[in-house]
């Protein structure tokens, strides 16, 4: 027995709509193996992890603020995969972007007025786009791999956070804790609906970016470019778009939301920088952008499932007392099987026994596979 | 003094130089595997353990390498069977690997490891300043170099190397001479994640024997950095790793020795020296077209 793809005529619009669903389905049920093999009861340990969180309101806001960043970032790296371009450092697009952003209330504690909170935001912004934007160059100009620049600009951006909030950012009044001052109020995103829980505007900012991209995509001369040079270069260059200015266009706007999502994240959940303020945004962002299928909707749902998957860790570490790694673990096979089931879109998939095919069966098949 | 740095830089340059070279064996064949990092620390994590349990390091070094493949066997059956997107699925490996050593090793954490012993050979080892460097060091660190040698000898003076090296280049005319494409991708897949699961036995055995999480640190990736700087050529891959070796203890050396730069800077050295030996390299256009597996990253679906 083997496997054997035989290639649509045309993408499955059937797969196309479940396969992310199917392969949601299939982590479940790898999920609960892997409980087994832990000694934990299954259906107890998918409880915990995937309907608890949701049955109380305030964690229904920290699932707000778990999606938020994800929802961010991977509509920026929608753009990027789109386009063929391999941005796989939005984790540190995200901490200088926060870095950046944090300048306002850090620097100047004392410059307090209703505009510090705009500015801080468009900073973020800035600060995100413009570290994207060294592996977009390098790209650009040399050919240089962006996918190794880009991760290894994560590294250095960790380590020069790590460096600031030891060193000369430290809160003078911190007894010596590796962390800035609290930012003051005006520096502070505020909460969607403060009476029930933590949400803050990072969400609303994540659902417009993704339906602003959304309509750029699908609808703009901008979003045909994207598609058109990610799939075929050559017939980019045909149609008169620059390669190029592709490159930069999809960093920049990766880059800057990767930027705005670390600004939000330090402004409206934490109030301050710490030596780490992300458990790997950037990183479960790639798995986000696949589980959406890249469609800028569709990402805002598989935001909050990988959202739900953080809470879950931590429900299941505390009510039954597995560790909340398991979640990153889950994630990773998440993206495993979103990538097999995609395949089932482009490719029909047949077991073929070996060597009882003839040629004359063969071809019979093959007209019924074609009737099929 | 300097016999001792040298001996650490040897340390810190094997761990690349295993790695790199199988993801350059696996690269050869056609297929970028960017899960390097993945089956690294599932490596680590296997090694230590299987070492502690059984009480046999060379038991977790086996168990290491066998993981290693397996997780390469995953890679390779879904971007070879399934034909899935060879980048998304090395960072599908590289983050499942990640979360997977985290919630297996979370027990491990502090606790003292074993570690693989040092073969000294006899007089030789005494020589001054190379003595130790060249025959009293750990075994893994010969294999390092003997493997170099079997890789370098494989590609390009034996007919089955030369036949990978055209499944690398021209999978289309490679099927058409009858050579099954997709099987020879898969071996060198599995070789790749073999030598990426020693490489990580070597960082929880031999480099520091203990077990931490992400403690391959981005090792993983510049391994992949260090294929790309070797142009595909096995022998360049031991200069460059043991540059990087050198890069790593120095900044070491100079953190020990309180050296005024913030020891956050000089611990992203290495980082950024990756991106600068990248940018040198993707420079010289001409010689990274000439060795570059003209069909790097794509996929093959043979026809019937």
């Amino acid at each position: 027995m083997r496997l054997e793809l035989v290639k649509r005529p045309q993408q499955s619009a059937l797969f196309s709509a479940v396969s992310p669903l199917i392969a949601l389905g299939l982590t479940l049920v790898a999920g609960a193996i892997m409980f087994l093999l832990l000694g934990k009861n299954p259906l107890d340990a998918l409880y915990y992890f995937f309907i608890d969180p949701l049955l109380e309101t305030w964690s229904l806001h920290e699932l707000a603020v778990k999606a938020a960043p994800l929802i961010l970032i991977a509509v920026g790296l929608s753009v990027c995969y789109l386009s063929n371009n391999w941005n796989i450092g939005a984790e540190g697009q995200f901490i200088v972007g926060a870095i950046v952003g944090s300048m306002l209330p850090v620097l100047f504690p004392a410059f307090q007025s209703w505009i510090v909170l705009p500015l801080m935001l468009l900073m973020g912004i800035a600060g995100g786009a413009a570290y994207a934007a060294i592996p977009a160059w390098l790209k650009a100009r040399f050919n240089t791999n962006e996918i190794l620049t880009s991760l290894m600009l994560v590294y250095v951006a960790q380590l020069f956070l790590d460096w600031l909030v030891r060193g000369p950012w430290r809160n003078p009044e911190g007894f010596n804790f590796p962390e800035t001052r609290n930012f003051h109020a005006y520096a502070i995103l505020p909460e969607i609906w403060p009476a029930s829980g933590r949400a803050h505007w990072g969400f609303v900012f994540a659902v417009l970016a993704a339906v602003a991209l959304w309509f750029v995509l699908s609808r703009t001369l901008k979003g045909f470019e994207v598609k058109v040079i990610g799939q075929s270069p050559r017939a980019g260059r045909f149609a008169g778009f620059s390669r190029a200015r592709m490159i930069i266009f999809a960093f920049l706007v990766s880059g800057g939301l990767a930027g705005l999502a670390g600004i939000s994240e330090v402004s409206g959940a934490i109030g301050q920088l710490r030596p780490t303020i992300s458990p790997g945004y950037g990183f479960t962002a790639i798995i986000v952008a696949f589980l959406g299928r890249l469609n800028p909707l569709g990402i805002i749902a598989a935001g909050l499932v990988l959202a739900l998957s953080y809470l879950g860790g931590e429900a299941a570490a505390i009510s039954i007392g597995v560790t909340d790694k398991v979640a990153r673990a889950f994630q990773g096979m998440l993206l495993f099987f979103v990538l097999a089931c995609d395949t089932l879109i482009h490719y029909r998939i047949r077991l073929v026994r070996p060597l009882v095919v003839r040629a004359g069966e063969a071809k019979a098949e093959e007209v019924e596979a074609g009737h099929a | 003094m300097l016999e001792s740095i040298l001996i650490t830089v040897a340390t810190a340059a094997t761990p690349l130089l295993i790695a790199a070279l199988g993801e350059l064996v696996a690269e050869r064949s056609g297929v970028l595997n960017l899960g390097v990092e993945g089956m690294m620390i599932m490596g680590a994590i296997t090694g230590f353990a299987a070492a502690l349990l059984t009480g046999s390091v060379w038991l977790g070094v086996g168990a290491a390498i066998l993981v290693g493949a397996a997780f390469a066997l995953l890679f390779a059956f879904l971007t070879l069977s399934l034909v899935t997107n060879q980048v998304a699925t090395g960072l599908a490996l590289t983050l499942f690997g990640l979360g997977l050593s985290g919630m297996l090793g979370e027990s491990f954490v502090g606790r003292p490891g074993l570690k693989l012993g040092v073969i000294d050979i006899p007089v030789l080892s005494d020589l001054p300043v190379v003595g130790r460097l060249l025959f009293g060091q750990d075994p893994l660190f010969y294999i390092s170099l003997l493997l170099t040698l079997a890789v370098a000898y494989f590609l390009f003076a034996t007919r089955a190397g030369l036949m990978l090296r055209a499944v690398g280049d021209n999978p289309v005319s490679a099927h058409a001479q009858g050579i099954n494409v997709v099987a020879i991708r898969y071996l060198a897949v599995m070789f790749g994640g073999a030598c990426a699961g020693l490489a990580g036995a070597y960082l929880s055995l031999v480099y520091t024997p203990q077990w931490v999480e992400n403690m391959t640190a981005g090792r993983g990736w510049i391994a992949l950095a260090l294929v790309v700087f070797a142009s595909w050529r096995p022998w360049r891959v031991v200069a460059g790793a043991y540059l990087f070796g050198g890069v790593t203890i120095g900044q070491l050396h100079a953190q020990a020795q309180g050296v005024d730069i913030p020891s956050q800077l000089l611990s992203s050295l290495p980082y950024l020296a990756t991106i600068a030996v990248l940018v040198i390299i993707s420079r010289n256009r001409r010689l990274t077209m000439m060795n570059t597996p003209a069909s790097l990253g794509r996929p093959f679906v043979p026809e019937r």
